[in-house]
């Protein structure tokens, strides 16, 4: 596992926090899928070894939860929100551009490498509907033609680059 | 009627049945002291309660009293306290009793609780009993029977989950049998001390798994198959090759250590199938070693001895060499032999005028179910008086005294003598009879062999580490051409020169007991078949072998007992 030292260190911090080391399983996760972008296939025994536990006890817990990744994402991780107050108003539609715009499918990295779409549960902007988040920043009303309009911009940025 | 209360006794009110239980107990295990039946998968009663199958879903309510004063709200129509009824059901598994505790198991709320829990069960399941190896030992069919709707209204697809899965070397997993009851996990993780086994994924994609590039392969592996309440561990062994309704059950005890673990073997036609373990809270709680599970293939074995003479013949080419050498006769006898086999031997060895010894057998305890000690009775022939110290590991006297020509006749009972230390050239130079079921250096260097049983074709008595005499039955007919050891050794006892003792369990147990001052009050029919403890303090001083292992703990040394 190549973590960056300043994972390091915050792994070590989070795990003061609780009173038995097992209760820093998730904290850890969610660290290592920071810095990495997703949770490479020795996490088990990595965080296991960490935490005193043994890797079937990290396995579980690492495939319960969906937003835990163990393949590696686009650039930026979209995604569309397939709950009710959204789908009513054109989640899917929104959800289909996005794919378009990037010849891409769900769950899968996009070509070029720039973005991974997913349509996910509730994300509790209902009042905005249909919503979308990329990566930690949170997108209100985005319908087809807003959503071309991101994918523009993301397109846009990776050309600088 | 209202048991007594102690005052470590809770009274609870089971439908409508009083019963003082112990604090602490759970619902389920107090509704069975009252013989009332509360099904359910995921609680066992040797691992952690984690109240996950919901199949013991029970009505439990209160006493009433009064909020402000704490007096008792009496019901008038009855004249008896009122009791508050919880209106949701609980899970009896996860619910401690406490004094005036109600509970009701037949009511119309736990039916529709435990046929709810049942259809949601049987959904992904692949209704496979006809082909499926735990049919009529399964919860869930049995469950299904009483509480299955008999048809099914699901529509829907069923989940595809692995099929044919091997966790290890001796278990075999079909996870869409599996109900997720987890007791295979706990008891990895608490008892075999093997955390291997877990659930991944979520809903209804649960799916037990063995850690990818590990295996679920300890020493203990097939007690998850023992647990699991479903068909979905099942043992590699035992796959598809009986049905167990087929099979008939005998009591036995496993003979590879002094632990003494209870077991029952399973065999049809004179053939076993398997062996399992058999509850003993005192001994073995409700587990097996895999190890011991497969020492019924001795009674098959390619090398079983078959005699080729009548067994008279064979006693008379026998006494003719006691004959030849009075005096120079030496009894190696057996720490895996039955209590009555020792006592037999130890009236050959006093016909003989010889000493008796036996071969002592150490290795590695695994803290568990195997002890050091790798003779199951050495504290049998303590006992019965065979011998007076415990026995070392190589005959080095008796290889001296076979050189300076002071022996020539060895009586070798079930000890391969080569195994102990004795070289060829000495076996070479004596006269040996041989008693034993299998074919080894001695038995092939023997001037006389007696063909003699297996464990499983004889009854007999134990005695463990603990001082537990326990009892072990014949389980399959003797195979053919062998002889049962206590007929051979009543004879030879004779042949030497001795009375004559009887060869039967029941008139044998009548000169036990009238010998041997430890086993004076009891006969082979009433030895409980959970064993009974004899007073050890006469062997308190000897240095026994083992180490600490499930309810057993080493007594202190002689020494540091009478200083604390
Ligand atoms: S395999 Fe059997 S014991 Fe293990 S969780 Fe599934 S049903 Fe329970
Ligand atoms: S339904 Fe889309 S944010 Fe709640
Ligand atoms: S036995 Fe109580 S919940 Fe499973």
């Amino acid at each position: 596992m190549n973590l960056k030292p300043e994972t390091l260190s915050k792994i070590d911090e989070v795990i003061t926090h609780y009173p038995t080391k097992r209760s820093a399983t998730l904290p850890l996760l969610h660290l290592i899928q920071e810095d990495v972008g997703h949770l490479p296939p020795d996490t088990s025994e990595w965080v296991a070894a960490k935490l005193e536990l043994q890797p079937i006890n990290v396995l579980e817990v690492i495939t319960f939860y969906p937003m835990f990744r163990q393949k590696p994402i686009g650039r930026r991780h979209i995604k569309v929100c397939r709950t009710l107050s959204c789908a009513l108003l054109g989640g899917y539609k929104t959800c289909a551009t996005f794919e378009q715009e990037f010849h891409t499918h769900l769950g899968e990295v996009s070509p070029d490498g720039e973005v991974t779409v997913d349509f996910v549960e509730c994300l509790a902007s209902c009042g905005t509907a249909p919503v979308v988040m990329i990566d930690d920043e949170l997108h209100e009303k985005v319908d087809g033609a807003k959503a071309k309009q991101l994918s523009d911009q993301i397109k846009a940025e990776a050309k600088k680059r | 009627m209202i048991a007594p209360a102690k005052p470590d006794l809770v009274t609870v009110n089971i439908d409508g049945q009083e019963i003082a239980v112990p604090k602490g107990t759970n619902v389920i295990e107090a509704a069975r002291l009252v013989n009332v039946d509360v099904p359910h998968y995921c609680y066992h009663p040797k691992l952690s309660v984690v109240g996950n199958c919901r199949m013991c879903l029970i009505e439990m309510g209160m006493p009433a009293v009064d909020p402000a004063t704490k007096a008792p709200i009496m019901d008038p129509a009855t004249g008896k306290q009122k009791i508050n009824w919880i209106p949701r059901p609980q899970i009896g598994c996860g619910t401690n009793v406490s004094p005036g505790l109600h509970v009701k198991t037949t009511s119309p709320m736990v039916k529709d609780a435990r046929e709810g829990v049942m259809e949601f069960l049987l959904i992904n399941h692949p209704l496979d009993c006809p082909i499926c190896d735990q049919a009529g030992e399964c919860k869930l069919q049995e469950q299904a029977t009483g509480y299955g709707r008999g048809y099914s209204r699901f529509v829907e697809q069923k989940n595809v989950k692995p099929k044919r899965t091997q966790l290890g070397p001796r278990v075999t997993l079909d996870d869409e049998r599996c109900i997720l009851c987890s007791r295979c996990i706990r008891f990895s993780k608490e008892i075999a001390k093997d955390d291997v086994l877990g659930f991944v994924d979520r809903g209804s994609y649960s799916t037990l798994t063995c850690y990818p590039g590990k295996k679920l392969e300890n020493n203990y592996s097939l007690n998850t198959v023992d647990i699991c309440p479903v068909g979905a561990l099942t043992s590699t062994d035992f796959r598809f090759k009986m049905r167990v309704w087929f099979l008939k059950q005998t009591i036995a005890i496993d003979t590879e250590s002094s632990v003494g673990a209870n077991t029952v073997v399973w065999s049809r036609e004179g053939t076993i199938y398997r062996i399992t373990p058999r509850r003993n809270d005192e001994v073995n709680d409700t587990w097996l070693a895999d190890s011991a599970r497969v020492l019924y293939k001795a009674v098959k074995a390619v090398d079983r001895l078959a005699a080729t003479e009548t067994i008279e013949a064979l006693v008379a080419r026998a006494a003719a060499l006691f004959q030849s050498a009075p005096g120079a006769i030496a009894v190696v006898g057996s720490g895996r032999s039955t209590v009555e086999e020792q006592f037999l031997t130890r009236h050959l060895a006093t016909a003989l005028k010889a000493s008796a010894q036996l071969v002592s057998r150490v290795g590695q305890g695994d803290k568990l179910l195997i002890s050091a000690d790798r003779n199951p009775n050495v504290r049998g022939a303590l006992v019965t008086g065979l011998i007076k110290t415990l026995p070392a590991q190589q005959l080095t006297d008796l290889a001296t005294q076979i050189d300076a020509g002071k022996i020539k006749v060895v009586v070798a009972i079930n000890e391969d003598l080569s195994v102990a230390g004795l070289t060829t050239a000495q076996l070479a130079k004596v006269s040996i009879v041989y008693l034993g079921a299998h074919a080894n250096a001695t038995s092939a260097a023997a001037k006389v062999v007696f063909p003699t049983l297996t464990v499983f074709e004889k009854s007999g008595a134990f005695v463990n580490q603990q001082f537990r005499i326990q009892k072990t039955l014949k389980a399959v007919p003797a195979a053919a051409g062998a002889t049962d050891d206590l007929v051979v050794l009543a004879q030879l006892v004779v042949a030497a020169g001795g009375a004559t003792l009887p060869a039967e369990l029941a008139a044998l147990w009548k000169a036990i007991a009238a010998e041997v001052p430890t086993l004076a009050t009891m006969t082979f029919a009433n030895l409980p078949e959970n064993g009974l403890l004899l007073d050890a303090t006469p062997f308190a001083a000897l240095p026994f072998v083992e180490g600490e292992t499930l309810h057993y703990k080493p007594a202190q040394p002689a020494v540091a007992a009478a200083i604390a």
